[in-house]
């Protein structure tokens, strides 16, 4: 579950985020503690601190003094702004990267994207059809 | 974590054993509270540096500091310490109950329950002279002691000879699960680097007794990365000079080279260049570091295989 080549703490922030994205940790639910996350993801305690004390300082987590980390009130609305913003980088830019390469104008980009979603609607289940 | 005196702190230490020099002008800082990685390869000097740090062997030049005091001879730090290596010798009638029985009057914080817990998740014969254990078993007893000690420093030297996966595998899950519970200082040397390396928050490398690295296990992350791309791309990356070389390989016109020294403006460099970025682990990177293959186990025939076939492009320190 931990990637090499990037700061573990990251990671750890990052997994958090998505489980607040995706409804996972609810707001003002409580977080696991730092011992927690060390001990399910085999790291260094003080490697899960920092990743959660990223998120503390960001006021998606706080602090409750001899109680433990819960999520703030308005996270999950914060969190998918600063996600909208970094999909264009992290999505956008490299398909069009690729798509250049293999000689496919947005235009044409745009209509497979459309037809990709279109037949993921069309067949809920996860199974490709044929072709 | 850490507190403002260093559980460890050498400058300029120095050992020869008559023409030899096993330790050159080794400086290094260990933090308090924190689990820190001892690296390099066999006959790297790790070992001599744990010598002189426990006060079995005293420095030829230079100075070692333990909790901020000098370890040789001296009684007040080495009863804070628990060091745990691969030949430990013990009596020739011990059995594992006569060490788990003497170990509490050597360490006061010794957890008796605890030993009891690791006992059976080793599952170790007590009652067996240590002469007829495997080496797995007798490994298992440095560990069960260096753990259930929970003395303030505590140094791993190779600990686990014969030990199996799962059993390694529960050293370090027990490790971690403890020293969150009771923070101490955890020096751990080990040619396993990919195991351990989510264990530690620091890590230390030694090559022919110098330290060749002394770093943040986090900032070692993502330093380093294999660059893929077509030579010629490749090389006007690298000509740009903003990363060391520490291996290259080609194959066609395909060039992979692994270098040091990425941060956001080379990596953004190297995307707009339309080259590949593979990450490697800490242990490729110090496998590199100290130019070549740290021991047969711990290198992947893979990896063999290439150093076979290496070419060396950047200087190597």
């Amino acid at each position: 579950m931990i990637d090499e080549g990037k700061p573990i703490f990251l990671q750890i922030a990052e997994q958090i985020e998505n489980d607040i994205i995706e409804g996972a940790l609810a707001e003002e639910s409580q977080v696991p503690s730092t011992n927690e996350f060390a001990a399910f993801h085999r790291i260094n305690p003080a490697t899960a601190g920092k990743g959660v004390n990223l998120l503390v300082d960001e006021g998606v987590l706080y602090k409750k003094r001899g109680i433990g980390m819960f999520v703030a009130t308005g996270a999950r609305d914060v969190l998918i702004t600063k996600r909208r913003t970094q999909f264009v980088d992290d999505y956008v830019r490299p398909l069009l990267t690729e798509a250049a390469k293999l000689g496919i104008d947005p235009r044409t980009l745009s209509g497979l994207i459309q037809d990709a979603s279109a037949e993921a609607s069309a067949e809920p289940a996860p199974s490709r059809a044929h072709g | 974590m850490t507190t403002a005196t260093p559980a460890i702190e050498t400058r300029g230490l120095t050992k020869r054993f008559g023409a030899m020099t096993a330790l050159d002008d080794v400086t290094v800082t260990i933090p308090a509270g924190s689990i820190t990685g001892l690296l390099g390869r066999n006959g790297a000097g790790k070992t001599t540096l744990m010598h002189v740090l426990t006060g079995q062997d005293f420095p030829s030049e230079g100075e070692a500091r333990v909790f901020g005091q000098r370890p040789a001879e001296n009684a007040s730090v080495l009863q804070h310490i628990a060091f745990i290596k691969e030949s430990q010798k013990y009596p020739d009638d011990f059995k594992p109950k006569h060490v788990l029985t003497s170990a509490p009057w050597f360490f006061e914080n010794w957890d008796a329950d605890f030993a009891a817990q690791l006992v059976d998740d080793f599952r170790l014969p007590l009652n067996r002279r240590i002469k007829k254990l495997s080496r797995g078993q007798l490994s298992a007893v440095g560990v069960i002691v260096g753990l259930a000690s929970r003395a303030p420093l505590t140094f791993f030297d190779e600990p686990y000879l014969g030990l199996d996966a799962v059993a390694r595998q529960i050293f370090y899950d027990r490790l971690l699960t403890d020293y969150a519970k009771f923070p101490r200082t955890v020096v751990l040397s080990t040619h396993l680097i990919d195991e351990v390396a989510n264990l530690l928050e620091h890590v230390v490398v030694i090559d022919q007794g110098r330290v060749i690295l002394d770093s943040p296990a986090e900032e070692l992350r993502g330093r380093a990365a294999s660059v893929i791309g077509p030579r010629a791309e490749v090389d006007a990356f690298l000509a740009r000079g903003r990363v060391e070389t520490l291996h290259r390989e080609e194959l066609g016109g395909t060039a992979s080279v692994l270098v040091d020294g990425i941060d956001d403006v080379v990596r953004a460099d190297a995307l707009n260049s339309g080259l590949q970025l593979t990450p490697v682990t800490l242990q490729q990177l110090i496998v590199r570091r100290t130019g070549g293959v740290l021991n047969d186990a711990a290198a992947p025939a893979a990896e063999a295989a290439a150093l076979r076939g290496r070419r060396t492009a950047g200087a190597r320190r």
